[in-house]
């Protein structure tokens, strides 16, 4: 069912309310601005409103999955993406919908005049359609900077462990902050590939910078050293501070099997003596 | 029927197991080994596993048992070239492997051989 008060609405006065809408905008987000220039905020609304006065002569109004609406919501997805890069809270970008409705409804009391049943039926509908719209704008907001969040999330992963070939042969793993599974998973991962393409014969772990060491990093540990063992190559950890040294025997962790050394001097020594490397002064 | 080739190399075995291995290849595979290690009476044997991309708990234990086999039937086994996946598969599945002599490469693995033959030899002069 086309909705023919609307737009009819938004075919007459779409200038009028263009304007209106920017000044709303321009009063509602004091923080914006400076942020977003007028040129681009006049040319985001018009275009807005072009494409709804478009949707709405085609669809039921408050459908808005409908694939009449299918331009509506790719542009609203690319504002709420430029919000987002912008810096732009949450309300802030919802806002630009929400304040259409003071500007869509006046209009809409212009154009239904006194008959208070009709002006009702027609706001209902009007405040369907923004909430939904708002609501899809909100929505691709989040999904926007859960994407931002996961791309870091995976940078840090990345920039946090770093494979180092120390002497041919022999390659290390600085490892840094804090071991869960899933980090660990991406280093071990990681460090079983470098040997595959390397050839590597030994493997040195150094823990200097993790802070804690518990019964499942340990574990965590020893599961790296057992995968390296069954892939032909030798594994040495190194960078065990006293406290943490302390912890594993209270805690009773069997690291028996596995080469432990204070700091990573003294492993690549034992490294290169095991590979048969010896350096003179 | 499909069946993985034992290579005889002077007094080793040589093993590569080229294709995914279900459980009634890994069995007659056990089978051939030790009977091709009585007849031949080899001193070693090496197990290249480098094209083996996938493995569950079964033939986890297999590759563990034909090692095993291997070291009672007086032959030092070596098992060569496992890749990250199945590294971390094994150790996930809890199949350490404990006492299974390792090497990264073909090339490595005949190293250790030699090596651990040598030892032995080396033993056997002093007793």
């Amino acid at each position: 069912m086309a909705d023919a008060t609307m737009s009819n609405v938004f075919k007459k006065n779409s200038k009028q309310l263009q304007a209106n809408w920017v000044k709303d905008l321009a009063a509602g987000s004091a923080g914006a601005r400076g942020r977003i220039s007028a040129a681009e905020l006049e040319q985001q609304t018009a275009e807005f409103l072009d494409l709804l006065a478009v949707a709405s002569e085609h669809a039921r109004a408050s459908d808005i999955t409908a694939p009449e609406f299918k331009p509506i919501r790719e542009f609203l997805e690319g504002v709420s993406r430029s919000r987002v890069a912008q810096g732009f809270s949450s309300d802030e970008t919802a806002s630009f919908i929400f304040s259409l409705k003071k500007p869509f409804f006046a209009a809409l009391r212009a154009e239904v005049g006194k008959d208070a049943d009709a002006l009702a039926d027609q706001v209902w509908r009007a405040t369907e359609l923004l909430d939904a719209l708002g609501l899809h704008t909100v929505k691709t907001y989040q999904k926007s900077r859960e994407e931002v969040i996961n791309r870091q999330q995976r940078e840090m992963l990345e920039l946090s462990t770093p494979v180092v070939k120390l002497w041919e042969g022999i390659l290390a793993l600085p490892m840094i902050g804090t071991l869960d599974s899933s980090r660990t998973q991406v280093v071990m991962e990681n460090l079983l590939q470098k040997v595959v393409e390397t050839g590597a014969q030994i493997a040195i772990l150094d823990i200097t910078g993790v802070p804690t060491v518990d019964t499942l990093v340990a574990q965590h540990l020893l599961k790296t050293v057992t995968a390296l063992r069954l892939m032909g190559a030798e594994c040495i950890i190194s960078g065990v501070r006293p406290q943490i040294a302390q912890t594993i025997v209270h805690l009773g962790v069997d690291l028996q099997g596995v080469t432990t050394k204070a700091n990573l001097a003294d492993a690549l020594a034992l490294a290169l003596k095991r590979t048969g490397t010896s350096l003179k002064q | 029927m499909e069946k993985i080739p034992i290579l005889r190399m002077g007094e080793f075995l040589l093993v590569t197991i080229q294709i995914d291995m279900h459980d009634q290849l890994a069995l007659k595979l056990q089978d051939d080994l030790s009977a091709a290690i009585s007849k031949n009476a080899s001193k070693g044997v090496l197990i290249d596993i480098s094209s083996l991309e996938m493995v569950d708990s079964f033939i986890g234990r297999m590759v563990a048992d034909i090692s095993g086999m291997g070291r009672i039937l007086g032959a030092e086994t070596v098992l060569v070239g496992m890749q990250p996946a199945v590294a971390i598969t094994l150790v996930e599945l809890g199949l350490s492997l404990p006492g299974i002599a390792t090497a990264l490469n073909v090339e490595r693995g005949m190293a250790l051989l030699r090596r651990k033959m040598d030892a032995d030899g080396a033993d056997d002069d002093q007793r």
